[in-house]
């Protein structure tokens, strides 16, 4: 990898560590894993799935909403306060800035995740008193959620590559929303007859599938992920990000700087 | 071999929501900055400075046109090493502190390691700013931060200095600092090209100067020949406050400012003016030739475009 992308990402990641509403964001989700040993406490012998169930969707809600509220940022903030001048005038490629930004805050998600995932772990062990073998599909989850972060980064990077914050922020939002239901718009575009039919087909494609990475119940009911899944699951995430990723270098190659 | 060549950059903007219409920010425009030079880019707010630094820059694409920078093709982003840029009104990652800033700006423009801290340290001592090095950006004053843009310009060594506006936010003090830094770079065998419309500044400074206005070229040349032309009339400077009527016979328009008298009259009238003082015994300080100013060919030019727009039109 370029040494410039490795710097414009250690910045990035370090802009964003140094931003307060992030500390805000991770401390709620803590908060909620903190809230599920209360209501794992009230829910007899379901202690174990309510911890991992509203654990794991604290840690995906939030790092959602963080990977949303700085990734829209990520380049339309650099234009807007002409940051991007003095970095552009130097030997970096526009392509580089552009993967470099994407790093810098898949790299910040992950770090959080770890941070969250610890609150995870511990609001289970507080209520189980000891870890069980199913527990390791816990991991799993949270990968998946890493592998929903990267794929949502890199949309809200490819938004961010030609439009203002807030209309980045709806577009990723309601991408996330809608690809959050992408099995059920299959379902119905198999039930669906004519132009509905590959207009729904159609759609589901487009958009990502995230619904494929929520194993959160399963996990929390003890079941293991099948490996071919995991496989399936990486590749795609891989795949939507770097077609993401690539469009919003396309536009921004050619965008003018005013 | 030039500095810059500009071969023809030309910048049109489509403006509009619904109907779209062309808007010229920059017609076909073709310099030649030498190695070595401070080469002044003047022109009123709006006329094509700023697009001009953006087209070289590779911020902005243009329209037509091309430019070759040290000699290499302006889109290589090779040669961006050997160049620095100081945007109007600069703005920094608030987050980081001057020290971190110009690390970061060190590392993209590929100054090595071991040699980087040193380097920073000298350049923030250069430009002022070596005791607050660990301020956050957020912290800094409009005049610190254009301090910390032309360390940002300069730390990296290079041999071809872009500056827009670079007295903008200064005080007398900062800009008189930044007179001599830009000085400092020219003795150092380095190209300066900046953009102001300050003309004093380009005036004391410049080896040469471009006249830019509604995006088209009204004139270049060196700011000796442009300033040299002599307009018949001398300035004579006598004490006193006393004007002889002699003197406003010949012509001589006369300004008593506290203990002196300046009087400006035609070339032709200088040796009777001189007899005219000594008749009165009056203690003569000096006679100069008029010259014209920098200031005085701007506006001719800048007057000449607009009389000639409205012949046009």
């Amino acid at each position: 990898m370029s040494a410039r992308i490795v710097h414009i990402a250690t910045n990035t990641f370090r802009e964003a560590v140094r931003d307060r509403v992030l500390y805000n964001l991770i401390a709620f989700a803590l908060l909620l894993s903190g809230a599920s040993i209360l209501v794992g406490q009230i829910s007899i012998d379901i202690e174990r799935l309510v911890v991992i169930n509203l654990g794991l969707t604290a840690v995906s809600l939030f790092g959602i909403v963080i990977a949303i509220f700085i990734g829209i940022g990520l380049v339309s903030k650099e234009i807007e306060k002409r940051t991007l001048y003095t970095v552009l005038s130097r030997p970096v490629r526009r392509w580089e800035f552009i993967v470099g930004k994407y790093f810098g805050l898949a790299g910040t998600l992950v770090v959080n995740t770890f941070f969250m995932a610890i609150g995870v772990f511990g609001a289970l062990l507080y209520v189980s008193h000891k870890f069980v073998a199913s527990d390791a599909s816990v991991f799993v989850a949270l990968y998946f959620i890493i592998l929903e972060f990267l794929v949502i980064c890199s949309l809200s990077l490819l938004f961010s590559s030609y439009s203002s914050p807030l209309l980045s922020a709806v577009f990723t939002f309601s991408l996330f929303v809608i690809g959050s239901f992408a099995g059920d718009l299959r379902g119905f575009a198999g039930m669906a007859q004519g132009i509905t039919h590959w207009l729904a087909l159609g759609t589901s494609y487009l958009v990502p599938n995230l619904s494929a990475f929520n194993v959160i119940t399963s996990v929390a009911h003890g079941q293991s992920v099948p490996a071919q899944l995991i496989l399936q699951n990486t590749l795609y995430a891989f795949f939507y990000s770097a077609m993401a990723l690539s469009g919003a270098v396309l536009i921004f190659e050619r965008r003018n700087l005013k | 071999m030039p500095a810059i060549e500009i071969l023809g950059l030309e910048k049109t903007y489509m403006i509009g929501f619904w109907r779209k219409r062309p808007k010229r920010a920059l017609r076909p425009l073709h310099l030649t900055v030498e190695e070595g030079e401070i080469f002044g880019f003047l022109g009123p707010n709006g006329a094509g400075k700023t697009t001009t630094l953006k087209i070289l820059m590779g911020l902005v694409f243009p329209t037509s046109g091309s430019a070759r920078i040290l000699g290499h093709d302006w889109t290589d982003p090779a040669i961006k090493a050997q160049i620095g840029f100081l945007p109007e009104q600069p703005y920094f990652y608030d987050h980081l502190t001057a020290h971190e800033l110009l690390n970061y700006y060190g590392q993209l423009s590929g100054v090595p390691a071991h040699g980087r801290q040193s380097r920073i340290e000298s350049t923030l001592q250069r430009v002022g700013l070596h005791d607050i090095k660990r301020l956050q950006l957020r912290k800094f004053s409009k005049g610190m931060l254009q301090r910390v843009g032309i360390a940002q310009a300069i730390l990296h060594d290079p041999k071809l200095v872009f500056l827009d506006e670079p007295m903008s936010g200064l005080d007398p003090l900062g800009r008189r600092e930044v007179r001599d830094l830009i000085e400092q770079l020219k003795q150092e065998g380095k190209t300066v090209f900046f953009s102001t419309h300050i003309l004093s500044d380009a005036e004391a400074l410049c080896d040469r100067v471009a006249i830019l206005h509604q995006g088209e070229l009204r004139g270049v040349g060196a700011v000796e020949t442009l300033t040299s032309a002599v307009l018949g009339k001398v300035e004579v400077i006598w004490q006193g406050t006393f004007v002889p009527a002699s003197m406003k016979a010949l012509g001589a328009e006369c300004h008593v400012t506290g203990d002196r008298v300046r009087a400006v009259l035609p070339e032709t009238q200088q040796d009777a003016a001189i007899d005219a003082l000594r008749r009165e015994r009056i203690r003569l300080i000096s006679i100069t030739p008029l010259r014209t100013s920098l200031e005085a060919y701007f506006v001719e030019k800048l007057q000449h475009s607009e009389t000639s727009v409205g012949t046009t039109a």
